[in-house]
């Protein structure tokens, strides 16, 4: 899933400015419920605090609250069109996906991210989540046993670790595992050593973000 | 292939026992900071590297810089890491290094930028080290780029690479050496050396797997004349093993200056009894200048001639 994590409120209010008396706060049922940042519960929460600052303030403003299925999909979005349009300004607890959606989906609305989107990660802890893919295009799990160098080793290494491994600990991090001792103590596990051996070419970045923004297409769904 | 082109390559094809030195560029623009720096070193080192914005602190390009020392007379080393550039940056400087004459690269994935003074740069590391010796050796032997473009005129370049004897996990980081091995590297210069058994352990290691026939290995001494420093490079310093007896040693010493250069020397004594050590590589951080006072008590200089 997408892990994110809400913006600082100081930095909500100023990127909101002075020019609206009516905001509509949108959450994500889905990723982002998970991590915490955009769900009800998070949307709710910065209503109430931006309801208290305004108020502080002395002005006039009314905030309204809606959390959909999912931003990232049209036929979501349709259901909050009256809301959006009573709205003077919209702020999205979605990950820069659902953002731009609504964009997309309600061109004449300014459409503010509350959220700064982090990666894509899982649960590692109660309120921790930690990185495990980069969505590089061409997966190398196979290759190494299920652990991601790309996404997991600081350098991206494909070949085995840099010298500043120690002790199992990353050198940019020490709370960060070194993910090539993940993968030498699978690859001991599996007795499987050997496969680690032969020289790994540099990878094709032309199927990541490198080769420029990206469109999939099924055709088994899609027509031209 | 014979590579006459290299004196650091002539010089262990000789038999000697290798000197090397290591040099890091200025924060600015000024070539007789480099001058000043070869002319001390001139005559008592056999090749000097030239960093690459180590700990990844922008400094004065590794080409350029060794480019000036060049000419002041000394034998140089360019590092290049692939921290900064991807596959067309770096096979581009590999070029022009070639171009100015410049004839040993030591290559090296790099120090993350999180260690240095931008945290926010973007990074690179599209090439580790393993992948830059085979691209760099493709170029050198068959003049080939990675896209497959032909060269008529490869660049000449006598390749070296670093090997940790202290990271871990200890037998995956020797997979990795013999990955470099046979991607075409053909020197190693290693990280200082402190902890004297585990050097020799790993040695021993290198021996096993016949490395040490197939490369030159260059031992790193760090001369240094503070426990301070010590301390500091067993806290901060990713990779590196100090052990406490080393720190102890230095804090007693009454004459840190002399100490530093005898513990130096005492390291080169030992490594260079041991099978496989072709040389060794000197990297005083901020004291550069006791280099020629290490070698003559290492009783290593004059050096010899070699064309």
């Amino acid at each position: 899933m997408l892990v994110a994590e809400q913006k600082n409120v100081k930095e909500i209010i100023d990127m909101l400015g002075d020019d609206f008396e009516k905001l509509l706060i949108v959450g994500c049922g889905t990723c982002v419920t998970v991590s915490m940042a955009g769900g009800e519960r998070e949307v709710n929460s910065l209503a109430e605090v931006l309801r208290t600052y305004y108020a502080s303030q002395g002005r006039d403003v009314e905030i309204e609250t809606d959390t959909v299925k999912r931003q990232c999909d049209f036929e979501f979005l349709d259901d909050i069109e009256e809301e959006i349009n009573r709205n003077d300004l919209v702020l999205s607890l979605a990950c820069g996906i659902g953002v731009q959606h609504l964009v997309e989906r309600y061109p004449k609305k300014v459409v503010l991210p509350g959220l700064n989107t982090s990666f894509y990660g899982a649960t590692t802890a109660v309120g921790e989540w930690s990185e495990r893919c980069i969505g590089c295009g061409e997966c190398v799990l196979d290759k190494y046993f299920g652990i991601c160098p790309v996404a997991r080793c600081a350098k991206g290494l494909l070949n085995g670790p840099c010298g500043g491994s120690q002790n199992g600990e990353c050198e940019v991090d020490p709370d960060t595992d070194c993910a090539w001792e993940l993968i030498y103590n699978r690859a001991v596990e599996l007795d499987k050593l050997d496969e680690l051996i032969d020289l790994v070419e540099p990878k094709n970045w032309e199927v990541y973000r490198d080769g420029g923004p990206r469109t999939l297409v099924n055709k088994e769904y899609h027509e031209d | 292939m014979a590579k006459k082109y290299s004196k650091v390559k002539n010089m262990l094809d000789a038999g000697h026992f290798v000197v090397c030195s290591e040099m890091g560029p200025p924060i600015g623009a000024d070539p007789d900071f480099i001058r000043e720096k070869a002319n001390y070193l001139k005559g008592y080192v056999d090749g000097v590297n030239v960093t690459d914005n180590q700990t990844a602190i922008v400094r004065m390009s590794s080409i350029a810089a060794a480019k000036i020392a060049m000419e002041e007379g000394l034998e140089m080393i360019i590092q290049i890491t692939g921290r900064d550039r991807n596959r067309i940056g770096l096979q581009s400087d590999i070029l022009g290094a070639s171009a100015l004459g410049l004839r040993n690269v030591l290559l090296l994935t790099g120090d993350h930028q999180t260690f240095g003074k931008d945290p926010g740069a973007k990074n690179v590391f599209e090439m580790g080290s393993v992948q830059l010796i085979k691209a760099v050796n493709d170029m050198v032997e068959d003049g080939i780029l990675i896209n497959g473009d032909e060269m008529k005129v490869p660049p000449k370049m006598f390749i070296g690479a670093a090997a940790n004897p202290f990271a871990d996990p200890f037998e995956m980081q020797m997979i990795k050496m013999q990955k470099k091995v046979k991607s075409g590297v053909e020197f190693f210069q290693t990280q200082a050396i402190y902890n004297m058994e585990k050097f020799e352990y790993w040695m021993e290691e290198v021996r096993k797997r016949g490395m040490h026939e197939e490369v030159d290995i260059l031992a790193g001494i760090l001369p240094t004349r503070s426990a301070k420093a010590l301390r500091m490079m067993k806290k901060y310093v990713a990779g590196m093993d100090v052990p406490d007896h080393v720190i102890k040693r230095m804090d007693q010493a009454e004459d840190k200056e002399k100490e530093g250069v005898k513990m130096a020397v005492e390291t080169i004594e030992k490594v260079r009894e041991i099978e496989g050590v072709r040389g060794v590589h000197l990297m005083p951080v901020a004291w550069e200048e006791i280099t020629p006072e290490v070698v003559k008590e290492a009783s290593l200089y004059p050096r010899p001639e070699v064309e």
